[in-house]
């Protein structure tokens, strides 16, 4: 993997990333003078997002610039207009957005600005998830610094183009990652998602119009601009252009987050850069792209790491992180501490979704404590077809009961070998740390 | 209970940020459990309420969905040990015995000398360094037995 080109992570590397001093002496802000200066049409932005095939790098895959133009004309509407960056970062596995606000946050910044400038937002509000600390600080930090050089507020680089860029902290939800659950979350209320339709960019942000962009989606952005679509499409594959964050853990020799092109095989990543999987043993099951996409077997380990190929063997390229299971380790297990998180988190709001979760989770603890029984396995997949998909306000459902059913298409045997030994094959001692509560009977 | 007043013009200079003033209710609450004894107590509720124009239990019912506010008393020092599928595969189950075992708090509650509150969180976005505990606001990751003694034993 010697000739891969990379461009997402080169600025992390050096030190200092994280000032505008070091940013602009690696062309930072170009692409944002270019734009502003070089008498780029709001029009052109957005066609030259398009262009690029830029695809959401935040789970659903969703073209960024065609989410763009769904933005209603000023004109016509002139309501206020806001742009939401999704910054809550919390699906299992996924820990790529992290290293962005932090080593580079002029660069998100930067991409805030020019989607402004495409989209003729009002103001940007930044949703980080409330842990993350020090991403906060430096990205304020960022906005301080652009603001004191005349790039963000009023009369961007001596301009017409005005915009406010806003840091807002959560406080730890996954449900605030859901778009319309973050912006009821940045109301000031539970985050609860709302009922779609409306789509955010007619009804969103204190009911304006709306858009909801993942970090590494509007990092992509500056690049583009500065280096054109033309380029991004030499990287990645035709149906998913350009290079993407992907966090690799779990069982791997040397687990990070690496920036590879699009249609990348996923063996290359887990040989090449994560160093394989550890402690020499052999791989049993891996995720694609985060706890929601589904575990795959071992034999799928050659499928190449975007949206359409990932879709053809059954599975999601979610946020593209890499989740991956030794062969001691038991599926049944990482079903169940799956099954927990999504029981946590449901916001309680669809009854398929508040129930269902809780059922699958204490089937899945049942199962692997060594007490379930065979009617338990078929439960399982009877109560995840009745979840999903899309039967509920969002797609939290569906997120709980498609790795239930990934589980049961590629390990049903792990699951029929804890009922009939009524005990976990793989365990090494000691239950699940989870304080035990109390079950819910029908 | 009245906010002091220096927090007082902090949080009305937050609620500036956006256009409806409610939106600073999740930002305002962190800063009341930073600055006053690291829980939301029925009277910062109280003084919540009376700030943003709403109810106490609209506030409750907002603090109560969010797990980063604590809504009873905690130790001096709060342990937060990651529990979801990339720790849990490099041993977070080890973590949360061992730091039980130090401290003396069990899951989901405080220890004896009120020194420490041990809790289990999901995913902190930090999977690639697992694994980690969050330590008073601040990860600690690619943690180790040795590592662990290491951060507690500098504890005061
Ligand atoms: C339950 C749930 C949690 C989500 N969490 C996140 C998240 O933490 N970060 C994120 O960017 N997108 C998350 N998403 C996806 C967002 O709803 C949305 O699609 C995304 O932020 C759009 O940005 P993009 O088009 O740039 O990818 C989540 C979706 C669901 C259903
Ligand atoms: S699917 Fe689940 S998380 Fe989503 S709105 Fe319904 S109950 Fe809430
Ligand atoms: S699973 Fe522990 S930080 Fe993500």
């Amino acid at each position: 993997m010697s000739a891969r080109e990379t461009y997402l992570l080169d600025r992390c590397k050096l030190e200092d990333s994280h000032t505008l001093a070091v940013y602009r002496a690696n062309g930072g802000y170009k692409a944002l003078e270019k734009v502003l200066k070089g008498g780029m049409g709001w029009a052109e932005v957005i066609e030259e997002v398009k262009a690029s095939g830029l695809r959401g790098r935040g789970g659903a895959g969703f073209p960024t610039g065609l989410k763009w133009s769904f933005m209603p004309d000023p004109a016509k509407d002139p309501r206020t207009r806001y742009m939401a960056v999704n910054a809550d970062e919390s699906e299992p596995g996924t820990c790529k957005d992290r290293v962005l606000l932090r080593e580079d946050p002029h660069g998100l910044v930067e991409g805030c600005l020019i989607a402004a400038y495409a989209m003729r937002l009002d103001a940007v509000y930044i949703y980080v998830r409330g842990e993350y600390r020090k991403p906060y600080d430096r990205v304020q930090a960022a906005i301080d610094e652009a603001r004191a050089a005349g790039l963000v507020g009023a009369n961007v680089m001596g301009t017409d183009f005005s915009c406010e860029i806003h840091m807002h902290k959560g406080a730890g939800a996954y449900i605030c990652g859901e778009e319309t659950g973050l912006m009821e979350s940045l109301e000031g209320k539970r985050g609860h998602p709302r009922p779609k339709p409306p789509f955010p960019a007619g009804f969103g942000l204190w009911g304006q119009p709306t858009t909801v962009n993942n970090v590494e989606s509007i990092f992509n952005v500056p690049f583009i601009l500065d280096r054109g679509a033309q380029w991004f499409r030499s990287l990645g594959t035709e149906a998913s252009p350009g290079n993407f964050l992907c966090g690799i853990s779990g069982h791997v020799a040397k687990p990070g987050v690496y920036e590879v092109a699009l249609g990348t095989p996923a063996r290359q990543i887990l040989d090449e850069l994560a160093g394989g999987v550890w402690k020499g043993r052999q791989l049993k099951a891996w995720f694609p792209g985060g706890s929601s996409t589904g575990l795959l077997p071992a034999s799928l380990i050659d499928t190449p790491m975007d949206h359409d190929s990932i879709k053809g063997i059954g599975s999601m390229f979610g946020t593209g992180a890499m989740i991956m299971l030794d062969e001691t380790a038991c599926t049944v297990r990482a079903s169940q501490v799956l099954a927990r998180f999504y029981d946590h988190e449901s916001c309680g709001q669809c009854s398929q979704c508040r129930e269902g979760t809780q059922w699958l989770h204490q089937i899945f603890r049942r199962i692997e404590e060594g007490r379930g029984t065979m009617a338990d396995i078929d439960n399982l997949e009877r109560l995840a077809r009745g979840m999903a998909p899309g039967k509920t306000i969002c797609a939290l459902a569906d997120a709980a009961a498609i790795p239930t059913l990934a589980a049961l298409k590629h390990f049903r045997h792990e699951l029929v070998e804890h009922v009939e030994r009524g005990c976990c094959p793989f365990k090494k001692g000691g239950a699940s740390a989870a304080p035990a509560a109390a079950e819910v009977h029908a | 209970m009245a906010f002091p007043e220096k927090l007082r013009a902090e949080l009305e200079q937050l609620c500036t940020k956006y256009p409806d003033r409610k939106a600073g209710l999740i930002p305002a609450l962190h800063r009341c459990q930073e600055e006053l004894g690291g829980w939301i107590s029925p009277e910062i509720m109280e003084a919540c309420a009376e700030f943003f124009g709403m109810e106490p239990v609209e506030v409750y019912g907002v603090a109560s969905f969010y797990p980063m506010f604590k809504l009873k008393p905690t130790g001096k020092h709060v342990i937060g040990v990651c529990h979801n599928i990339s720790c849990d595969l490099r041993g977070a189950d080890d973590v949360i015995e061992h730091v039980c075992k130090r401290t003396g708090a069990p899951v989901g509650g405080n220890s004896p000398d009120g020194k420490f509150t041990v809790e289990v969180l999901e995913c902190q976005g930090a999977c690639a360094n697992a694994p980690m505990f969050d330590l008073d606001g601040t990860y600690h990751e690619d943690l180790t037995p040795e590592k662990i003694d290491a951060i507690l034993g500098g504890l005061s």
